[in-house]
């Protein structure tokens, strides 16, 4: 028979604890909350592939002619989304670098010192990020000026569906800077802020990856 | 007053609240959270039972004019059943198990002092309210509710022009989803970040109670499942409102070529059971983590097969995303994929008697106490095995195509998967109704609500299985008129009278909640002498669940009959385990 197991101090799991967590601790609850939360995200996106090419592929009949036809054709993309495209990357390096800087500051002693130093990148971020979605609004009135509706062709429809789902996501990721930049002004605590907007820089870096991948999807799977 | 093994103080990461807003409204802390889900959940199922009450009744008595109510008119009939289950799939049997009781007990089953994100808690269930309002103002709308199933299947359901309550009606049950959705998600990142990183020292995965693991898996079936509801919804309102055909064919409407062409009411069928396949497990397998903590704790033995039941659980998660395609063979997919989806359906018979198997064989030899909550759990099985022996049949295309459209798939899935959940519901109700209000329950009304429950249900869902093979035809708001039924008259007489009493017989437990909360005896902390940390903490638990101590865990849940520990059961925060050879 074995002796019995002496009372365990607060030990290694302390830092898992709720409550008074340590800031890598609260970090990694926040990132790892972020990635399970673009999971779903994700799951979102998927669906709408899957909706896109199984849609893309089917026919439909034809009262004229009494046959099955093919009633997809290729929206021609304006070349605006490009440059928002562009847009969008340099945001997500200004967001990276507010991140980076973000971190640093908490991790550093005189954090208190630098507390403003990543406002004029996280700025920046918004503007960009405002940008792109202006430029978005640009292509929709283009396709409109075009004579492509989101009900005029389903190729359509879907282009009006994928980048308007993107920008409202990205226009969450934009509140959420905006929260981010709002706790920096009033001076929470550094390890707050830090961890607010590293979680909002990974969303941002999401969604320029999924930008990048509409993008294809809608270019090359046309 | 806390009892067993704890290390240190821990301050809560918000403080208590003190106005009634943020105590009961607002609220941050996940025990009133779970609150408010299982009372939103109790609303919904009584309006929800209220509606099921009005279609048998149009069914048996089909001219019958009720009072307030008036005609029960064929358009208003499949409105009511659309509304019934929503409602039920959605608001209740999706609400309670996991956004209640869940909520409730899955941090301090685990040793937590809350979510890992009670903001976002909060948001959930508040979108989640408004998600139900949003449902229930279709009732009040022109044109009423929606008539296109709780499946909403196109065409039907994205032609404004296709039927009353098929307008505003329509779009707000399609919003209520989609909010719904964005609820369930926010939930189910909260769960799984919770569970994977908040738990006890000691506290590992395979220490964790089979409910934790239960909420868990349900909460990475949300995850996956809700967000591609939520796409399909997004379609489905710009079908409604924006003139694209995603899941619109070619199609005339009252004569009229409607304006949309090439989609696919397929392509909604695919998205929708990809989320509703899954949607069945999320309704069951809380249920099933309750019961087998249950038939554990009142037979006062360890649960046979613990690892064999996570893993049955967790290969019940898997398999329920590769099914889908068994709720569509009557929808012209490839026989191919019908017979691959037919062969993954009959696999999930096999961690299904598993589960089975194990729960006899825990009650095996046991010193069965039959308290209420173990009179529920017992209940469960039986709906379980008699809902799940259909299952197989219904799987098979040969024997789905002739079924499909019949009485028979009702009772089968409102056997295996609406009220097998419900005694779930029921179940952990008298299980943690103690912990939860601090009283027992009063146990002569719960004993006859069971029976009454029990029986009724029995007695309202075996016949069908004969109505059904007897070609009643579901969605058919009138059958009277038609010779060949005549002869199940009887039948479905006796089912609406089953229906009556069974109905009536919830009332006593609407009573018992309500009447136990201020008059029930005094519980104690650990009435059921049960195991697991919620029964180490004071009745009711404290703000922070653990009154600012941090639980230390040392043994698995379900340490009952323990040979030489001081009673017969070891709480999972007793250092003396290894002392007795554990």
């Amino acid at each position: 028979m074995q002796e019995s197991t002496s009372t365990v101090s607060l030990g290694h799991r302390e830092d898992s604890w709720h409550g008074e967590l340590n800031f890598d601790s609260r970090l990694r609850r926040a990132r790892l909350g972020l990635v399970i939360g673009l999971i779903g995200v994700l799951m979102i996106f998927i669906s709408f592939t899957s909706a896109y090419i199984v849609r893309q592929g089917l026919p439909t009949f034809d009262p004229a002619t009494n046959t099955l036809v093919r009633d997809w054709f290729s929206v021609r993309l304006p070349n605006l989304l490009f440059l928002n495209t562009i847009v969008l990357l340099l945001s997500t390096g200004s967001m990276e670098l507010a991140r980076r800087r973000t971190l640093r500051d908490a991790k550093s002693a005189d954090a208190a010192l630098s507390a403003d130093s990543r406002i004029p990148w996280l700025a920046s971020t918004v503007l960009l990020g405002l940008s792109f979605l202006v430029g978005q609004w640009t292509v929709w009135r283009e396709l409109a000026a075009s004579g492509f509706y989101i009900s005029t062709n389903p190729s359509s429809s879907f282009a009006y569906l994928l980048t308007g789902m993107h920008g409202a996501h990205l226009l969450g990721g934009i509140f959420a800077l905006l929260a981010a930049g709002a706790v920096t002004l009033v001076r929470r605590p550094i390890e707050f802020r830090a961890v607010l907007v590293d979680i909002v820089g990974w969303y941002w870096h999401f969604m320029t990856v999924l930008w990048v991948y509409i993008l294809c999807l809608l270019e090359l799977a046309r | 007053m806390a009892t067993g093994e704890f290390a240190g103080h821990i301050p809560h990461a918000h403080a208590a609240p003190q106005s009634f807003i943020r105590k009961w409204v607002f609220s941050l802390d996940h025990k009133v959270i779970g609150l408010q889900y299982y009372f939103l959940a109790l609303t919904a199922v009584f309006v929800g039972m209220f509606l099921s009450l009005l279609m048998r009744i149009h069914l048996v008595w089909p001219g019958v004019s009720l009072p307030l109510i008036g005609d029960i008119k064929p358009e208003t009939y499949l409105s009511l059943l659309t509304m019934h289950g929503t409602i039920m799939v959605f608001f209740v049997l999706t609400t309670a198990p996991q956004g209640g009781f869940g909520n409730y007990f899955l941090p301090i089953q685990i040793g937590a002092a809350d979510m890992a994100f009670p903001v976002l808690n909060m948001l959930s269930f508040w979108v989640t309210f408004v998600a139900f309002l949003v449902l229930i103002a279709a009732f009040f709308v022109a044109g009423g509710a929606p008539l296109h199933g709780w499946t909403g299947y196109p065409p039907l359901s994205a032609l404004q022009s296709a039927g009353p309550g098929e307008g505003l009606g329509a779009d707000l049950w399609v919003i209520s989803i989609a909010l719904f959705c964005i609820g369930a998600l926010m939930s189910a990142l909260n769960f799984i970040t919770t569970t994977l990183d908040m738990r006890a020292k000691g506290m590992s995965m395979m220490r964790m109670p089979l409910t934790c693991w239960a909420w868990f898996i349900t909460a990475i079936l949300g995850l996956l499942a809700f967000g591609v509801l939520f796409s399909a919804g997004i379609l489905l309102l710009l079908d409604r409102n924006a003139g694209t055909s995603f899941f619109v064919p070619l199609v005339t409407v009252n004569g009229t070529m409607a304006a949309h062409k090439g989609g696919s009411p397929l392509l909604w069928q695919h998205l929708f059971w990809f989320f509703g396949h899954p949607e069945v497990y999320i309704a069951i397998l809380p249920a099933m983590g309750l019961c087998s903590q249950l038939v554990s704790v009142f037979s006062r033995k360890p649960i046979f097969g613990y690892k064999a039941m996570v893993y049955a659980m967790l290969s019940i998660g898997i398999l329920g995303f590769m099914v889908w395609g068994h709720h569509m063979f009557m929808s012209g997919i490839s026989p191919y994929t019908a017979f691959g989806m037919s062969v993954m359906t009959m696999a999930i018979g096999v961690p299904s008697a598993i589960k089975t198997f194990n729960w006899i064989g825990t009650l095996w030899g046991g010193k069965i106490r039959f308290t209420p909550p173990m009179l529920f759990a017992i209940g469960f099985v039986s709906l379980f095995v008699t809902g799940g022996i259909s299952g197989p049949f219904l799987a098979q295309p040969v024997l789905d195509i002739p079924l499909h459209e019949t009485f028979f798939v009702i009772a089968h899935f409102h056997l295996i998967m609406g009220v097998a959940s419900i005694f779930g519901i029921f179940a952990a109700t008298y299980y943690w109704f103690p912990k939860m209000f601090g009283r027992m329950m009063n146990e002569r009304m719960a004993r006859l609500h069971f029976w009454f429950s029990f029986v009724g249900t029995y007695a309202i869902f075996m016949p069908m299985h004969y109505t059904g093979m007897a070609a009643l035809l579901r969605r058919y708001s009138q059958y009277t008129e038609l010779a060949y039924m005549h002869s199940l008259a009887p039948l479905n007489k006796f089912i609406t009278y089953a229906a009556f009493i069974t109905i009536a017989g919830q009332f006593i437990f609407l009573f018992n909640l309500f009447w136990s909360m201020k008059r029930g005896e005094k519980a104690n902390d650990n009435p059921w002498e049960a195991t697991t940390l919620e029964w180490t903490t004071a009745t009711p638990p404290p703000h922070d669940n653990f009154g600012g101590l941090t639980p230390v865990v040392y043994n698995g849940p379900y340490e009952y009959s323990v040979p030489g520990a001081p009673q017969d059961y070891l709480m999972q925060t007793d250092a003396a385990t290894k002392a007795v050879g554990h």
